[in-house]
């Protein structure tokens, strides 16, 4: 714990570019150790893999892809996996209504599930920084204003705020992506601001105003390092949400629009013909599943790594 | 008003009429203070597709949507705070690893996904509920309360009750799923917290039985977290019963907003969105006073 409670402070004093670097640095960081506490939980490495991979598919998804995924073929109209009856290991998870390869959707609508949770998380988060470092250094008519608003925003649930913006907006990629991040920013605004409090208490940041440096500077290179961990545990603990909410947004027909191949939507066709082709919904669904359990097992272990308060052990 | 209509053949006169009876002849600020001062009493204008004033046409859908979010709350509760003070009681065993596997997956388990899921399994492969709707037409019983559970038993129709709840049990289950894996998470951790408190230790130095101190004294402290998760949770039903309504067809608030959505009928949106977060910022309100009654050492 000594280490914990020295290192950082020690950082900003030593390293004016910023506590990040402290990564680099060769003496035992904060960092360092919280890393090295989550690579030995075996289960949250596993599953951050999992994610990993994700997204390596998702960026090179036309290699992963055995076919074209909008590829209509209706000779394989409703075709099963190839381990049933009827099957082919050319299309191994089977074909939907209109005998588009089932595997190569779900490969492509990889692209979507992760394009919008790490946009959402990536916007929000930048605005909810800003915006709760603004509030919290600052205080007074910043704060009552921005708090305001997030009460405000708390106030509505959060599927069906996103639900009628969507009916507002109209659906489509982008759209999906500003209807969440609408109410996504008060999250890490309201963490972001809380330990905002708690830190410019603190004698670091007295010693940087006595030296006369700039309210910018104190909030971005003094504040904003050591108040990371909780938030980058909060964003990855929101993106499985975020996914989540995106998938029920597709499935609704309020999101992704088809032909493109999301993992909402697939459930959404798959839905129709359940009578009689239950693995056009089955394996996007698993896919969702997959996705969100491993980010859920993942952040929970950065949780237990990067904050000491809620280790169970 | 343009994309309602379509490429329909309507005459510019036909579209001042139509306009002017929806009210959209009007400056937008103006409409706007106009439904301000209209929703205050209660007034939300007349559902362009139904051709009647939404209240009437959401009060009409509310009862199978409460009837729908109040046994799912039950269920959730029913089942998830045994078992997560089971879980935190017997910390580190099997058991305990088993259901806290099984809330994870609960938790990131996509609802309307869930729900086709148990579709297929139990209503087309193995017969054994309904696959959507509220009754079977031939069983149905006069509307007293608009909850067919309440219904039925007032008839006293015991063929009508089984069936509505034959009808229930998919879509409250899927429902209630996510709820209840929060629930249990919630229980567990606070239970194991209050587990490890001096009080206990030394109502079990007293010579109290196990079960006793589990049941008696820790369970009413491990349950205030637990008390205000559910009612916060309750207010976020809302936003799942719009997707498990559409897909189990069930005749209620949510599912109308879905197809509203659709046909573009906006007042009804409008509507039911205010109703819900009216509901929702309720509930977080419960939540509040309810921990301070729970626990007298926060104050309002």
């Amino acid at each position: 714990m000594m280490v914990t409670d020295t290192d950082p402070s020690e950082n900003v004093f030593n390293n004016n570019a910023g506590g990040i670097n402290q990564v680099e640095e060769k003496t035992v960081s904060l960092f360092s150790i919280n890393i090295r506490n989550f690579l030995s939980n075996h289960l949250a490495v596993f599953a951050s893999i999992i994610v990993i991979s994700a997204i390596v598919v998702s960026i090179f998804s036309p290699w992963f892809a055995p076919h074209d995924p909008n590829k209509t073929n209706l000779f394989l109209r409703l075709q099963p996996p190839a381990w049933m009856e009827g099957g082919d290991w050319r299309h191994p998870l089977g074909a939907d209504h209109l005998g588009r390869d089932i595997l190569s959707r779900i490969i492509y609508g990889t692209r979507v599930s992760i394009t919008v949770g790490f946009s959402v998380i990536f916007i929000a988060t930048s605005i909810g920084i800003l915006t709760g470092l603004v509030a919290g250094y600052l205080k007074g008519y910043f704060d009552i204003v921005i708090s305001t608003i997030v009460d405000i925003l708390l106030g509505f649930p959060y599927l069906i705020f996103a639900i009628a913006l969507m009916a507002a907006m109209g659906p489509g990629f982008q759209n999906i992506i500003l209807a969440l991040v609408y109410k996504e920013w008060v999250i890490p605004c309201r963490v972001v601001r809380g330990e905002t409090l708690a830190i410019k208490e603190i004698e670091y940041v007295e010693a940087a105003q006595a030296v006369g440096a700039s309210r910018f500077h104190i909030m971005l290179r003094e504040i904003l390092p050591n108040i990371l961990s909780p938030v980058i545990v909060v964003a990855t603990t929101r993106m499985a949400t975020v996914i989540i909410l995106e998938s029920s947004l597709s499935f609704l027909g309020l999101g992704v629009q088809p032909p493109t191949a999301s993992w909402g939507n697939m459930v959404a066709d798959g839905r129709e013909f359940m009578l009689e082709a239950w693995w056009v919904s089955t394996f996007s669904g698993i896919a969702i599943l997959i996705l969100v359990l491993s980010m859920n097992i993942a952040s929970l272990g950065l949780r237990d790594a990067f904050d000491p308060r809620f280790s169970e052990s | 008003m343009q994309i309602m209509l379509g490429d329909q053949h309507v005459t510019p006169e036909m579209e001042q009429t139509l306009r002017k009876d929806m009210g959209l002849d009007l400056p937008i600020q103006e409409r706007f203070f106009r439904f301000l001062y209209n929703a205050s009493r209660g007034n939300f204008g007349r559902s362009f597709f139904h051709r009647r004033p939404v209240m009437e046409v959401i009060l009409e859908r509310l009862p199978a949507t409460i009837e729908l979010t109040l046994c799912a709350m039950l269920i959730a509760i029913i089942v998830s705070i045994p078992l997560g003070v089971l879980a935190a009681v017997r910390k580190g065993t099997i058991y305990d690893r088993t259901s806290v596997v099984t809330a994870m997956v609960g938790v990131s388990m996509p609802g309307f996904w869930f729900g086709i899921i148990l579709i297929i399994l139990f209503s087309i492969n193995l017969h054994w509920l309904p696959v959507s709707g509220r009754s079977t037409f031939s069983l149905s019983v006069p509307s007293v309360t608009g909850m067919l559970l309440i219904d039925t038993l007032l008839a006293g129709r015991v063929d009508s009750f089984i069936d509505a709840v034959k009808h229930l049990i998919l879509p409250t289950i899927t429902l209630g799923m996510a709820m209840g894996a929060t629930l249990m998470q919630v229980t567990r951790a606070s239970m194991m917290e209050v587990l490890k408190q001096d009080y206990i230790l030394f109502a079990e130095a007293k010579g109290l039985k196990r079960r006793r101190v589990t049941f008696l004294h820790a369970l009413k402290n491990a349950l205030i977290p637990t008390v205000t998760v559910a009612a916060i949770q309750t207010g976020q039903l809302l936003g799942g019963n719009m997707i498990i309504e559409t897909i189990f067809g069930w005749p209620g608030v949510g599912s109308l907003v879905v197809r509203a959505i659709f046909n573009r009928n906006y007042p009804l949106v409008q509507a039911a969105v205010l109703i819900y977060v009216m509901i929702y910022v309720l509930m977080n309100f419960i939540a509040d006073i309810l921990y301070t009654v729970l626990n007298p050492k926060v104050r309002i």
